[in-house]
């Protein structure tokens, strides 16, 4: 598409930010940003990055919304620690991301934004595109407003609705500096408002115009940047988020096993679009109560299971608290259900659109009575498909509870996916008694795996009462008897346990034995295998242990352990995995490092610790 | 699908023995709840479902532990809790006929959020509310519905809370069927636990029961031999409203209000009587009928409301029916390649 002599650079990857008022349609301009990346081959992650409040005064540095991608044409694990290119669609957006902006990156902004109102309301002092502030970037400054309104004056549309076309504008600009092709945005124009034919017009001006603006302006025009498709394994693509990710697992699980898949769940920041995303797949038999609250959530997927659906409640910390004794309930009935907690930064309220991993302990303990359950962590948005299937499968042939963590960086970040056959993934056999089985007992056990079985309501034969009072061994009649209890918690407990012996071994990114291995889980896996592949590059000895089974932990954990002079435990909390594997391997010495922002990790923060204590001896 | 359809079904016949679990019955003697237990189990193998598809679902409480004792499916669940799980029952399996057995505080004061919700919803489920008027679990703290300044433990001063009173607060939340017994009385139990059944909807039956350990006597106007008949009005769909000894006594609307009159006096006819519909859909009269209350009123019993509208259930499986029709997603596999998709 390019028409005069320019020089292409070839680039491994790149970090690109958009930012704007929350109202300036960034997200979206990110999305179809991605899409490009995907049609060009690339792999990328992307996340979002957005206020609390739905529409925060316009022009301020509360307000501001943004979207980060990272793409490139090798494997892309993280969002990237900071931009390479930043858009500022106002100076409020440039004021709260400026630090987020690699030393030396370019900055564009559309100066006709830069006035005086608009810089107080972004607590300026004096106009930094004038005063030497920003000598430090390369700043392409380009009267966005104006040149976007002038390009469909003729289409006859009033300003408003003009103006909010900027981003298109910007986004015509990143097309031409990266070497994109329009289809994808005229595709998604003519789709989105089919109703009116003007408005796809004018967005489709705009964008065009946004990219001969690029092409005639001297400090663009002479480089543009080329990101070479990525070594991707064969096969079909999609670009995914977590919580889309996560909502298809469960619904694969559901077909797996020949359940119905039933979700009770209640709005909360960041778990929502899981309601949303299976309220929308009644074609696949899920049925979706939204329920009243957090307990009605559970409380009624705990009777969705005991009825034989395959039943699920999703939502995030503070509804996790409220769910707590119904999870106790879960356990006790030993039916199947799967918690999904998306986790944000607590406590409390806390910060809701921020991410943390500080719901470890809660979902591992919380609640009263020995009540122990399956935690599992998911690492990617990608793999929250495979880790919501994963703790479907285990709910349901082990009879029990689980609890999937995810949080909130990987439920709105997103990133490619390759889908997979439904064929390729494995059985789920959930231990469902026949009618009339003259043996059946409600808490009679499988010998292996320490189940009981799963009894239909509406199965000729086996009727029986289930309840939250301790049972008897084998008839579940309610028993008050000592020797019993004991019995029933050991039970309960070793239940869990013996999932282990159903587990994949612990990976090892690296050498098996070294100086220093790193220990994490959850979300932080993206940044953790970023920051050792560097290490390792460098000849640093260093190695990744990433873990997705939490309770119980895989069996050969304490082996992995034994192979390292020193073990860190990179946490965004402050040390609750940490804590939880000093009590498990009081052998080993855990070293901690912890941060907790509501922002995930650096690379460069992680290779430093991780740096100093190589060097300490 | 609905009770309709079971009914159908060929259901070899049962008696209440099929209905007897081997659980030893627990509560005090002289407890109202034997008596609800033993209409129960009577009506069980009239309503004509198979045995399997019945499940009794509780909360917490000594009405709770009501599953117990009856040979079905059954769940005893935590407390407050019985209406989101029998919700979550319902709705995975309409075919199965609930029944949700709970008390005051059960589902007046820690679930009172779940109870209001599933009268709205008209989940086709039947709820007996046991209203003893007091914490008997817990040994004789007040409930949501005990009457102001009565001392309880944990009032020793007299209550100073305005208590629910439970028709008003089922109307009030869109229930469809609200009907009102009481222990002493089999024969209106059975006939209202019957109707429950049959409609379609959300049931809502509050039994007025004794507990003869820490709240006795707490109904003896409504229930004592010597006041009943004058206490008591036994509402029939389509009969003036009438009561008393000699049945002489009738309810009447003047201006706004109820009143009650005696029929002869002030030139009362029998023609100027109330006439009793309960599927009226207008809620005002059976508001006003559900809050009567000794000793101005005599207390309404019977069916008050029984009016038709859709349930959950109902919506929920036809949605789900013209979504597997229409949809072209059809499968998991469908899904994962919907929508852009490229290829590498």
């Amino acid at each position: 598409m390019t028409t005069k002599q320019q020089k292409v650079v070839e680039l491994e990857n790149v970090v690109v930010r958009f930012a704007g008022d929350s109202g300036d349609g960034m997200q979206l301009t990110g999305a179809l940003f991605s899409d490009t990346a995907a049609i060009a081959g690339n792999d990328f992650v992307t996340f979002p990055d957005y206020p609390a409040e739905i529409r925060a005064p316009q022009g301020t540095v509360a307000g501001v919304s943004g979207f980060q991608i990272h793409f490139g044409h090798k494997e892309i694990y993280t969002p990237g620690d900071t931009a390479d290119v930043l858009f500022a669609m106002n100076p409020a957006p440039l004021k709260k991301n400026l630090i987020w902006v690699k030393p030396g990156g370019t900055i564009i902004v559309d100066t006709d934004t830069f006035t005086e109102k608009s810089l107080i309301k972004a607590e300026y002092t004096s106009n930094p595109l004038e005063d030497g502030s920003l000598k430090d970037y390369n700043i392409i400054k380009a009267p966005i407003s104006e040149l976007t309104k002038k390009s469909v004056e003729d289409i006859g549309l009033d300003n408003k609705m003009i103006l909010k076309s900027r981003n298109m504008f910007a986004l015509g600009i990143m097309f031409f500096i990266f070497n994109r092709e329009f289809a994808v945005a005229d595709e998604f124009f003519e789709q989105k408002f089919k109703a009116n034919p003007l408005v796809v017009e004018s967005n489709k001006k705009i964008l065009r115009a946004g990219y001969n603006f690029a092409e005639t302006i001297e400090a663009l025009s002479r480089i543009t940047y080329k990101v070479e498709p990525a070594a991707l394994a064969k096969g079909k693509y999609r670009n995914i988020t977590g919580n889309v990710a996560t909502a298809w697992g469960l619904l694969a699980a559901s077909e797996k096993s020949g359940r119905n898949l039933f979700l009770g769940s209640y709005p909360i920041t960041p778990a929502t679009e899981i309601l949303q995303e299976l309220a929308k797949h009644k074609s696949l038999g899920a049925k979706v109560l939204q329920a009243e609250d957090e307990i009605a959530g559970i409380v009624s997927s705990i009777g969705a299971s005991f009825a034989g659906s395959f039943a699920v409640t999703s939502t995030s910390g503070p509804g996790l608290s409220l769910k707590s004794e119904a999870i106790g309930l879960a356990i006790m009935t030993e039916l199947p259900i799967v918690i999904v907690d998306v986790q944000r930064a607590g406590p409390s309220t806390g910060m809701p659109t921020k991410s943390e991993q500080s719901d470890l302990l809660q979902a591992l303990y919380g609640r009263n009575g020995e009540a122990p359950c399956i935690v599992i962590a998911a690492s990617s948005c990608a793999n929250c498909f495979y880790y919501a299937f994963e703790a479907s499968k285990l709910a349901m042939e082990h009879m029990t509870p689980v609890i999937l963590l995810t949080d909130s960086y990987l439920a709105n970040g997103s990133e490619v996916f390759k889908i997979p056959k439904m064929s390729q993934l494995p059985a789920i056999k959930p231990p469902i008694v026949k009618a009339d089985d003259p043996d059946y007992e409600p808490y009679k056990r499988d010998p292996e795996k320490l189940n009981r079985q799963w009894a239909l309501p509406g199965t000729p034969g086996l009727r029986h009462r289930i309840g939250g009072l301790e049972k008897e061994d084998g008839s579940g009649n309610v028993s008050h008897n000592p020797e019993n209890h004991q019995i029933m918690c050991e039970y309960r407990a070793e239940k869990v346990q013996r999932v282990a012996n159903y587990l994949e071994p612990q990976r090892v990114f690296g050498p098996k034995s070294g100086e220093l291995l790193v220990v994490s889980w959850g979300g932080t896996y993206g940044v953790m295998v970023e920051t050792i592949l560097e290490m390792q590059k460098q000849g640093k000895k260093v190695s990744l242990a990433h873990f997705h089974y939490i309770n119980p932990l895989p069996k050969n954990t304490a082996e992995i352990f034994k192979g390292f002079k020193k073990i860190i435990v990179p946490e965004l909390n402050l040390g609750q995995f940490v804590y939880y594997l000093r009590m498990h391997f009081r052998e080993f010495t855990f070293e901690q490092y912890n941060k907790i922002q509501g922002l995930p990790f650096m690379v460069k923060e992680l290779a430093d610790k991780f740096n100093e204590l190589l060097e300490e001896k | 699908m609905t009770n309709n359809t079971t009914t159908a079904q060929k259901i070899p016949t049962l008696t209440k023995e099929d209905f007897v679990s081997d659980q030893m019955v627990k509560w005090c003697p002289g407890c109202g709840d034997h008596a609800v237990l033993s209409s129960f189990r009577k009506i069980l193998p009239e309503i004509g479902v198979r045995k399997e598809d019945i499940v009794v679902v509780s909360g917490i409480g000594c009405s709770s532990r009501f599953p117990y004792y009856v040979k079905s499916y059954g769940f005893h669940g935590i407390h407050g809790r019985a209406a989101a799980l029998s919700s979550g029952i319902k709705i995975a399996n309409p075919k199965l006929q609930v029944w949700m057995i709970t008390g005051d505080g059960d589902s007046l004061a820690i679930g009172g959020n779940h109870f209001i919700h599933v009268l709205r919803r008209n989940l086709d489920i039947n709820i007996m509310l046991f209203n003893n008027r007091i914490y008997g679990l817990t040994k004789g703290q007040y409930s949501p519905t005990t009457p102001t300044g009565q001392k309880t433990k944990s009032s020793p001063h007299g209550i100073i809370e305005h208590p629910f009173n439970v028709g008003e607060l089922a109307i009030g939340a869109q229930g469809t069927f609200f009907a009102r017994a009481v222990d002493t009385d089999p024969k209106l139990m059975m006939e209202v636990m019957l109707e429950a059944s049959k409609h379609k909807g959300a049931s809502l039956i509050e039994i007025l029961q004794n507990c003869v350990i820490f709240n006795n006597k707490t109904f003896t106007d409504i229930t004592a031999r010597e006041t009943r008949d004058d206490n008591q009005i036994h509402l029939k769909h389509g009969e003036p409203m009438l009561f008393g000894k000699n049945s002489d006594k009738g309810i009447i609307l003047k201006g706004t209000k109820l009143e009650v009159v005696k029929i002869g006096e002030n030139g009362i006819k029998e023609k100027d009587i109330l006439v009793h519909d309960k599927y009226q859909w207008e809620s005002g009269i059976h508001l006003l009928l559900a809050t009567m209350a000794p000793p101005k009123y005599p207390m309404a019993l019977g069916v008050i409301r029984s009016i038709a509208d859709f349930t959950y259930d109902d919506k929920m499986e036809n949605i789900i029916k013209q979504e597997k029709e229409n949809n072209p997603i059809k499968n998991m596999d469908d899904l994962l390649n919907s929508g852009k998709t490229w290829d590498i």
